[in-house]
């Protein structure tokens, strides 16, 4: 695997030096390496000639660009109004008890981060959960587990 | 080109405005004031406080005066039952969000969104309280900058500044929503981040949200205490600014009465920093000399051209965080008030007879980022800290209000002596490109034995508010021990305001330049502009400050830094002469890198 920075060039050399590659190059290193670290903020500021700030700045603003260590597969079940008539408590409390983390946690493992989402616009089709960028619908507690589980098995 | 005039009518009388105007400025043509908070003269439109909304007719929503420009035939009411009602809303709504403690409040009276609240006679809360609890954690990290996040309506005046003004964007507009905020990079505390403590977002704050570290009741303790010799020095840019603090009008010159009311607050001695801003001159001249010798004579090539001021701390500081790789550019020379500090510490202890761990040696500054320059590991050449406190003028302002002092009807007092004498090349470091005039006027007359070829002194292609200046003075018949100096055209340029340096180090750095000299002054206009000066600040403002300036400097009996007779007698007594082992040891320092982002 690439180095930070290294990944960093690679994704600046790709879309280009000047403002409007920030986002792709976030999302880019988002997708290597789950989350933006210090070092890698610091280095698209140093790359695109932007105060870190104003990286930092983009970088919070946006739901998917996290700035804290994720787990390799992200799991945000929606959590808005239709989904919560449909049983979203269960799911979550289920694949909180099966993963042994609270929502906003991370495994031991690395391998899960358990987050909450606003509408993913599945509601006829609730409840339902992103795993990285799967949607998973109609989900029952036990079809949940099941999901995770395949995950689980394919992760290392 | 001209522009179309265009037709619209406000509160029913009409004008004609050129085309592009804004609705807002167009109703103070015909003197009708909207309320603003996000809007300033030095920044860019912003329209995010909506509280200058007016009423367009036949448009569904109210417009943002501010960001709306005029169209033809427009028909505009700044005050009409639902731009009154919508206004005052909107004042509530800030203000729900906002810590609207007041009386505890650093910026209690001198606050734009307070002023609002008095004026529409805001009552009891109608909108839920949404201050956060976290954001009532003040950062004091810095020894200059205050942050209170409860106190911000994110207006982004400060952000704005800090990357219009300044390019340097210590300060961004982080998360959204409800839990967007005014922060750092990774919401690390003030003194972690790239911010230069130039203090300029605490001049455009509307609220107390930034303010500036303040040391009035250290400063106070310290006069009361008996043990103590206090003793205190007022930079140049103080006696043009300080009256508008106590109710004189912009541009009117304070000196005297300045001088009479620190007296009165009960100071042990009233000193000048314009004395040791003389002595700058001295040794920075005499530096430049030096290195130009160096470079052209001696043909060294590790001297280094153009040499930089390093007057302004602000602007040291981002030359560390910035351009890391040029701090050999920048003069050695302490700032006049790091001078002031260590010769007040010895040579000026001596011969008052004051042990110099019983002095405190306060400065009145219009800057904040002399906080934490006083403060630098450095700056303790005496043995002691040389600098003690450093108050801004709104400090002095405020303490002179406490003192029950009446200062306009206060009788003009001189500095005491010595260390008060001063010139009026001292006066005008208060200004941009001041330091680099009171240079020449001191380094051309050392080379040729004349005075500058300027019209009574005044060098005014290095004087105005134009952002980057520069000049060529062409160096004739001079002394036979400078003749290496002979027909030598010396270049020098001026920028003041964070953001002309960056472009002006650009040019130097890609060679595109070849300056001998170079200031900079971290703040726009220079220290008359710094971030410690009383509030608000326009370029109208400025302009009428920097006049009073370039007049006290006309007025001073001398006007050539290196004929002070203080400055005289300290070479002779004490220092030898300029750039003297002693020089070194008390008057020049050293930078370090940091990090750039």
């Amino acid at each position: 695997m690439l180095t930070t920075e290294a990944l960093v060039k690679e994704l600046v050399e790709k879309n280009g030096r000047n403002r409007n590659s920030l986002m792709p190059v976030l999302q880019g290193i988002v997708q290597q390496e789950h989350y933006l670290s210090e070092e890698a903020l610091l280095c698209v500021a140093k790359e695109l000639d932007l105060a870190a700030a104003d990286v930092y700045g983009t970088a919070s603003f946006y739901t998917f660009l996290d700035t804290v260590p994720r787990g390799k597969n992200i799991i945000r079940v929606c959590k808005t109004i239709t989904c919560h008539m449909k049983g979203k408590d269960e799911i979550i409390n289920t694949l909180s008890n099966a993963l042994k983390i609270k929502v906003g946690e991370t495994t031991h493992d690395k391998k899960f981060t358990l987050l909450t989402a606003n509408c993913l616009g599945w509601c006829h089709k609730g409840p339902v959960m992103l795993i990285n960028d799967e949607v998973y619908p109609e989900l029952t507690p036990q079809k949940a587990l099941e999901i995770v589980e395949e995950y689980a098995k394919s992760t290392h | 080109m001209s522009k179309y005039l265009v037709n619209l009518k406000i509160n029913n009388m009409p004008i004609a405005v050129e085309e592009g105007t804004t609705i807002l400025e167009a109703a103070k043509k015909l003197n009708f004031r909207i309320p603003t908070l996000c809007n300033h003269p030095d920044l860019t439109v912003a329209g995010n406080c909506r509280v200058c909304v007016v009423e367009v007719k036949g448009a569904r929503l109210l417009a943002a005066a501010c960001a709306t420009p005029v169209s033809e035939g427009m028909e505009v009411f700044t005050n009409s039952e639902k731009v009154r009602v919508s206004r005052k809303h909107i004042v509530e709504l800030l203000l729900s969000e906002h810590n609207a403690d007041c009386t505890k409040c650093f910026k209690n009276g001198h606050c734009e969104l307070q002023d609002l609240a008095s004026e529409y006679r805001i009552g009891d809360h109608v909108f839920l309280d949404l201050v956060k609890p976290e954001s009532l954690i003040q950062d004091i990290s810095s020894p200059s900058i205050v942050k209170d996040d409860s106190k911000c309506i994110r207006c982004q005046r400060c952000v704005r500044t800090c990357a219009e003004l300044q390019g340097v964007s210590a300060l961004a507009v982080v998360n959204k929503g409800d839990h967007q905020k005014i922060s750092t990079f990774l919401n690390k505390p003030m003194h972690e981040v790239v911010c230069t403590n130039c203090g300029q977002c605490i001049n455009r704050c509307p609220t107390g949200a930034l303010t500036e570290r303040n040391y009035i009741e250290e400063v106070w303790n310290a006069i009361y205490d008996p043990s103590k010799f206090v003793v205190v020095q007022t930079a140049p840019a103080t006696r043009i600014a300080l009256g508008e603090d106590l109710g004189i009008p912009v541009g009117e010159r304070v000196t005297g009465k300045m001088v009479a009311s620190l007296k009165k607050l009960g100071f042990n001695k009233v000193l000048d920093t314009d004395f040791t801003a003389d002595l700058t001159i001295m040794e920075e001249g005499t530096e430049l000399l030096t290195r130009l010798k160096r470079a052209l004579v001696d043909k060294d090539e590790k001297v280094v051209l153009p040499m930089m001021t390093s007057c302004s701390p602000g602007w040291i500081k981002f030359q560390e965080h910035m351009y890391s790789d040029m701090l050999d550019n920048l003069s050695t020379c302490k700032s006049p008030q790091q001078m002031f500090g260590a010769v007040a510490k010895t040579y000026y202890a001596d011969k008052i007879n004051i042990k110099a761990q019983d002095m405190v040696v306060v400065s009145i500054m219009p800057c904040v980022a002399k906080k934490f320059e006083c403060e630098r590991p450095e700056m303790r050449d005496s043995g002691y800290q040389d600098v003690d406190y450093v108050l801004t003028t709104r400090e002095l302002a405020m303490m002179i209000k406490q003192a029950g002092i009446d200062f306009n009807k206060l009788s003009d007092e001189h500095y005491d002596s010595i260390l008060g004498e001063s010139s009026g090349a001292a006066v005008i470091f208060g200004a941009s490109g001041g330091v680099m005039e009171a240079a020449l006027r001191t380094a051309y007359e050392i080379v040729t034995g004349r005075e500058v070829p300027f019209t009574n002194l005044n060098i005014q292609p290095v004087r105005g508010m134009e952002g980057i200046k520069d000049a060529t003075i062409k160096i004739k018949n001079v002394k036979p021990e400078w003749s290496f100096l002979e027909g030598v055209d010396l270049h020098v340029a001026i920028a003041h305001g964070l953001a002309n340096a960056r472009q002006l180090m650009e040019k130097v750095r890609k060679g595109e330049a070849a300056y001998h000299f170079i200031e900079v002054m971290g703040c726009p206009g220079g220290c008359l502009g710094g971030g410690g000066q009383p509030i608000p600040t326009s370029p109208e403002i400025r302009k009428k400050r920097s006049e009073a300036i370039y007049q006290e400097d006309e007025d001073m009996p001398i006007r050539k830094s290196h004929e002070n007779p203080e400055i005289v007698e300290i070479y002779k007594e004490f220092l030898g002469e300029p750039l003297s082992h002693k020089s070194h040891d008390l008057l020049h320092t050293h930078y370090k890198p940091r990090k750039r982002y």
